[in-house]
């Protein structure tokens, strides 16, 4: 399961709306975004951030527009998907396994994991936790990532690191999406700000 | 990718793997070692009903995992990233019905020799019983990932579970325990075709059921 370069990745969104229950979240929003590219989605929270990229990640239907992604999808969320019982190297070793990392030495030292390895993954702190979700993302080379408030949690030195990674995932021709309330230091860095699509009071049509 | 995905949640699920696992043959044990005490020692009565109380017992140790076995991996986001990798939500479950079934199913059986004991169930009535078992325990497993994923969304899902639990279960334990009581084989054919029944739906509608509380 290694991030196929068959096709050119591509992330593609038209008019699309997104819902919570029966709350209208917004409506009217497009991205485009082709290899390279980076894109940073702000909004308050319960704006529909993690919707959109659930959404996007095919996770959740949307209530109305089309989404069209090229590519394999890397998730990174709230949720590290990574045994909470288990020490982080064998969590690890199970996603490793799965996306065929022979050896996970170089991605454990990049994000400073290494000497965590014989820790169980509940004793971690929150940003040691989302360091652990990078790596997993980062073993399994997807085309496009979808971050969600990849920055919290993280101490200035993890914040640096990961702006360093999405800036290497774009020069290597991947695509990036954030969604985020904290600003972000990468250079072309596209801004999808959730309140314009807000919907109005009087909801139109 | 299947097999990978086997192994972990064998490691979860199978006995003195993890926290509690144990439970079910635990339970199925202690069921069988006081209902003795708990009708008192008439060989006979045990004999005829202890049959029974077995196949009760096998019931309720098939479902004291469910909490842990769907909801838990929803919240830790397991589900979400290997759909990323392409695993359908069918083929997650189909892994889950197996691996509930083999930490739990060959235990029991296994389990059912020192229960018959106890029970002083004569040779025949042991007989249909394993066979009752082997051909039962893979529909209670297919019944209990079918209520754990519908469940797994539900703020009062554990309560929920025991009432889902006993219109689907009663086919297979009025033909099971009652193949006991008439001594009939033909009955055991219908506990195996109704659990073969159950094994195939399950993954199905287990999938569409996590698909749906996404």
């Amino acid at each position: 399961m290694k991030g196929s370069d068959r096709a050119v990745p591509a992330l593609k969104a038209n008019a699309l709306a997104c819902r919570q229950g029966d709350r209208l979240l917004f409506r009217g929003l497009g991205i485009s975004l082709s290899p390279g590219e980076a894109c940073h989605v702000t909004g308050a929270n319960g704006a529909g951030k993690t919707t959109l990229i659930r959404t996007l990640a095919g996770l959740a239907e949307p209530y109305a527009g089309d989404v069209r992604v090229e590519g394999t999808i890397g998730l990174l969320d709230e949720r590290v998907a990574l045994d909470p019982d288990q020490v982080l190297g064998r969590a690890l070793a199970f996603w490793f396994g799965i996306d065929g990392v022979d050896d996970p030495s170089p991605v454990l030292a990049r994000l400073r994991l290494a000497d965590l390895a014989e820790v169980p993954v509940r004793y971690l702190s929150t940003g040691q936790r989302k360091r652990a979700a990078f790596a997993r993302l980062i073993g399994q080379t997807p085309n496009v990532w979808l971050l969600d408030e990849p920055l919290s949690g993280l101490d200035t030195a993890s914040q640096a690191l990961v702006e360093a990674l999405v800036a290497e995932h774009c020069k290597r021709g991947g695509i990036t999406l954030i969604a985020s309330h904290q600003p972000l230091g990468l250079a072309d860095l596209h801004t999808v700000a959730l309140e314009d699509y807000a919907p109005r009071e009087e909801p139109a049509a | 990718m299947i097999a990978a995905l086997l192994k972990r949640d064998l490691a979860q699920f199978f006995p003195f793997a993890g926290s509690g696992a144990a439970l079910p043959v635990v339970f199925f044990v202690a069921v069988a070692m006081l209902y003795p005490f708990a009708v008192g020692p008439d060989a006979q009565l045990l004999a005829r009903t202890g049959g029974g109380i077995v196949w009760i017992a096998a019931l309720l140790a098939a479902i004291l995992p469910l909490e842990r076995l769907v909801a838990r991996d929803i919240e830790l986001g397991m589900f979400d990233q290997l759909r990323l990798r392409g695993v359908s939500e069918e083929a997650m479950m189909a892994v889950r019905l197996a691996a509930h079934w083999l930490s739990f199913g060959p235990p029991l059986i296994l389990a059912a020799f020192p229960a018959a004991a106890l029970l002083n169930l004569d040779g025949e009535t042991v007989r249909l019983l394993l066979l009752g078992l082997l051909a039962g325990t893979p529909g209670l497993a297919a019944i209990g990932v079918i209520i754990a994923a519908l469940t797994a969304s539900l703020r009062a899902g554990a309560a929920l579970s025991g009432l889902l639990l006993i219109p689907l279960a009663l086919p297979l334990l009025i033909f099971g325990a009652g193949a006991l009581s008439r001594g009939d084989q033909a009955s055991l054919g219908f506990v195996g075709a109704i659990s073969l029944a159950l094994v195939a739906v399950a993954p199905f509608a287990a999938g569409a059921a996590i698909r749906a509380a996404r």
